[in-house]
């Protein structure tokens, strides 16, 4: 007899779903003028609720709320103020933290093990982080006296809706800007309820606007005239085009884009923990993170017994239903996602990299794709080259530690990378060679508030978290 | 598992070179990969949310009661205490005969008699700490002397502890050494000989770094089992301390073919952490572990918790501790 897991499903009870869903202006839910879509559970294809788009009109009223909030209420407010509607929110997330993350799995697929214990714990953090700065801007080292800039327009992905969501609102509140933020068309579950957090807080109307829909509701954002800040994080294609539409305005930007992660491991690491660390790096999240780990590159000398105890390893992990408080892997986000995931592993394989994926039973509904890895790639391959977003890792070897940076480094992107050696002065030597925004060493996919997180070349620009996620939303003010 | 035999005696012969000296030992040693202490501590954590429920947790809690070495090392043992204890291994729910008996009881050498007297043939074991529990300082030919007396007075299973003094100082070869004679001395006349757990008072020890080495030097040795402490030394037992050990045991059986078992002991207390345990069991080295033969847990307080659970799955309440035995 074998030790069989019974299935732990989370309870959906806590979540109060709607039917229907409205746009957040002014404080308030009000009907879209576009044309309403729904959003489904990827793990089951069922239809969660309709959601309303935001149509030019509607994303220009959320702006125009937002300005009204900015001029007369927000910007006037103390520092100390409006700590305190970030502190209050920052409780209320932690309090309703199970709902959210309950309604996170259900809408994006992720395993309520990590919505519960990574998402809305770093959510809640993130928002605890920036209120304490809200009355300390002076001494942010931006100039004794900095400015908000005014309105932002914040778009994000689908990958870690609510997280994404504290990364853009909490500085820019701590700041003194309003925001109007538009959530992935796929996951917009959370801001809505977010949302309801925020009337919760007595946050004043139109401090925090949420605006729903696809890719036109975003550009009608980022084209909107009195918007001052422009914030994205989604892919490198969409990153070009705001880049374009707001050349030659007065908007800053800051971007957040793809990743194709070297994750190095020198033949000294700590193998167990070195295996651990590869499975973190690129199955955490289905593999939906764009710092994932996806580029094995691995010394030649011990690449065989480490792929060995990899393969092991995977084999462990638990694919299924997120809810169940067991499953290490959820689904993929959507189809249109699945099937790019199918499509470069395909290249993979016409390429001739050898596919393996973990022996694991995969749900007859939803979208999903097993764990794997692919072996005997190199620099050649689309799938070394390419960010597959999705639960699918290249392994390639190097001989030296220099051809190991060498590698690394020779990608458009430059997100983030993980070192593992046991040797101290080798992580220093390898950490400074990488052009990654966020170097890892014997550790991969570890967030903080307090720790700056953004990107090199294609990569983006800018950065969120700690002192330095506040420069996107300041500008710097002279002597008072 | 019938494919899968225990460490040879005298060490295994594959690693004679290995253990031919005390450089070559030491560079086996110092040559295995490193833990990494918080990455260690974080699977162990990680590994510790499993949510067990309804036929998971059934299954588990008679497996982990099957797993007891059901202790008492006392100053204070006598054999009214010990008899007691006996009886309760043989039937630890008197309510309820379905519920299997405990693995062993774990006694102190003088105590083997009146346990084997108690326990006959029911299939429960007798184990007896020896070569002076818990410090290990006593000379060698005593050590043997205390294990002999054990063997001779019928113990199934010899819980002996190394000398940590010796490893600290980075004297491996007289600890293998000691592991061997030890070994040397669970023989019993008719050929077979007592199992021989080897305790490293992981406490003691420190660093993750030191209970991997001292792991492959104890199954090098010919240890059958592995066992992380006295239960006399804070801290005892823990989850990543066990996962090393894991570890270790699962790489020497992929390396030999051979399988040696792991003892958590000391600081187990709860249902809860005894589940944890055998998840990170079941995930680390697979289903072949999940036997008595290959996993323990060194307790005794432990099984009251496990009984309660066990009645509350069946009842589907909580009954009060007066309704377990206290021995």
């Amino acid at each position: 007899m074998t030790f069989e897991y019974a299935p732990a499903p989370e309870s959906r009870g806590i979540v109060d779903l709607k039917s229907s869903y409205g746009l957040f202006v002014n404080g308030e839910f009000v009907d879209g003028s576009g044309t309403s879509f729904k959003t489904i559970s990827p793990a089951t294809e069922e239809v969660l609720a309709e959601v309303a788009e935001a149509s030019d009109a509607d994303v220009d009223a959320a702006v125009k709320a937002a300005r009204r909030a900015y001029t007369r209420v927000w910007s006037r407010m103390p520092g100390k103020e409006r700590a305190k509607y970030l502190y209050r929110i920052a409780r209320i997330i932690q309090e309703r933290g199970r709902e959210l993350a309950v309604l996170e799995s259900l809408d994006n697929g992720k395993p309520i093990k990590e919505s519960r214990d990574v998402d809305i714990p770093i959510v809640a953090a993130h928002f605890f982080y920036y209120a304490g700065w809200a009355d300390k801007l002076e001494y942010a080292g931006f100039g004794n006296d900095p400015k908000p800039l005014g309105v932002a327009g914040q778009i994000i992905p689908w990958n870690f809706p609510l997280l994404m969501l504290a990364w853009k609102i909490a500085p820019a509140l701590a700041a003194g800007n309003t925001v109007v933020l538009k959530p992935a068309e796929t996951t917009p579950l959370t801001a809505l309820l977010f949302a309801e957090i925020c009337q919760q807080a007595d946050l004043p109307p139109g401090v925090v606007n949420i605006v729903t829909g696809a890719g036109a509701t975003g550009q009608a954002l980022v084209e909107h005239p009195d918007v001052d800040k422009v914030a994205f994080t989604g892919s490198t294609a969409v990153g070009r085009m705001i880049a374009k539409t707001v050349a030659g305005t007065d908007k800053k930007v800051t971007l957040e884009l793809g990743g194709k992660a070297a994750n190095i491991v020198f033949d000294d690491a700590a193998v167990d923990q070195a295996v651990e660390g590869i499975v973190t790096g690129i199955f955490f999240n289905q593999g939906h993170v764009c710092c994932a780990g996806s580029r094995l590159l691995v010394q030649e000398s011990i690449a065989d017994e480490l792929l060995e105890r990899l393969k092991r390893r995977m084999a462990t992990l638990r694919v299924g239903d997120p809810l169940d408080k067991n499953t290490d892997v959820g689904a993929i986000n959507s189809r249109e996602q699945l099937e790019r995931i199918r499509e470069l592993a395909g290249i993979g394989d016409q390429e001739g990299a050898e596919r393996w994926s973990a022996p694991c039973e995969l749900p007859d509904k939803g979208f999903w794709f097993p764990p794997t890895v692919f072996t005997g790639v190199s620099q050649a391959h689309r799938i070394a080259r390419e960010e597959i977003f999705g639960p699918v890792l290249s392994v390639l070897t190097f001989r030296t530690p220099h051809e190991a940076v060498e590698k690394a480094n020779n990608t458009p992107y430059g997100l983030s990378a993980g070192v593992w050696t046991e040797k101290g002065s080798r992580i220093l030597w390898t950490a400074n060679q990488l052009r990654a925004g966020v170097v890892w060493a014997n550790t991969f996919n570890k967030f903080d508030p307090t720790s700056p997180f953004g990107g090199y070349k294609e990569s983006g620009y800018g950065r969120e978290g700690g002192r330095h996620g506040l420069e996107a939303y300041l500008k710097e003010g002279g002597l008072k | 598992m019938t494919t899968t035999v225990h460490p040879s005696a005298a060490g295994s012969t594959a690693f004679s070179d290995v253990t031919s000296s005390d450089a070559s030992l030491r560079r086996f040693l110092h040559g295995l990969p490193g833990v990494d202490q918080v990455g260690c501590e974080a699977r162990a954590a990680a590994l510790g949310t499993r949510s067990i429920k309804t036929t998971a947790k059934d299954y588990a809690i008679d497996l982990a009661i099957r797993m007891v070495d059901l202790t008492t090392l006392e100053g204070q043992d006598t054999a009214g205490k010990v008899r007691a204890l006996a009886n309760k291994a043989m039937r630890p729910d008197p309510a309820d005969p379905t519920c299997p008996p405990t693995a062993a009881v774990c006694v102190y050498p003088d105590m083997v008699p009146v346990a084997k007297a108690t326990l006959g043939s029911s299939g429960v074991h007798v184990a007896a700490v020896a070569t002076a529990f818990p410090s290990g300082r006593a000379a060698l030919d005593i050590k043997l002397a205390d294990t002999q007396d054990a063997v001779e007075a019928g113990a199934d299973e010899i819980d002996m502890v190394i000398d940590r003094g010796a490893f600290l100082s980075g004297h491996y070869l007289q600890v293998f050494e000691e592991i061997v004679a030890v070994r040397e001395a669970c023989a019993r006349k008719n050929g077979e000989d007592a199992h021989l757990k080897v305790i490293f008072e992981t406490g003691e020890l420190q660093t993750y770094d030191n209970v991997r080495r001292a792991s492959w030097l104890a199954m090098m040795a010919g240890a059958h089992f592995i066992k992380t402490s006295t239960g006399k030394v804070q801290p005892a037992a823990t989850l990543p301390v066990t996962l090393i050990m894991l570890e270790a045991v699962r790489d020497f059986r992929e390396q030999t073919g051979q399988m040696v078992g792991v003892k958590p002991a000391g600081g187990i207390k709860t249902t809860k952490d005894a589940i944890k345990y055998l998840v990170m069991v079941n995930e680390t080295c697979g289903p072949d572990w999940l036997d008595p033969d290959w996993f323990r847990f060194g307790a005794s307080t432990l099984l009251n918790d496990l009984l309660m659970q066990r009645t509350k799955m069946r009842d589907g309440r909580y009954s009060g501790p007066d309704y377990f035995t206290l021995d």
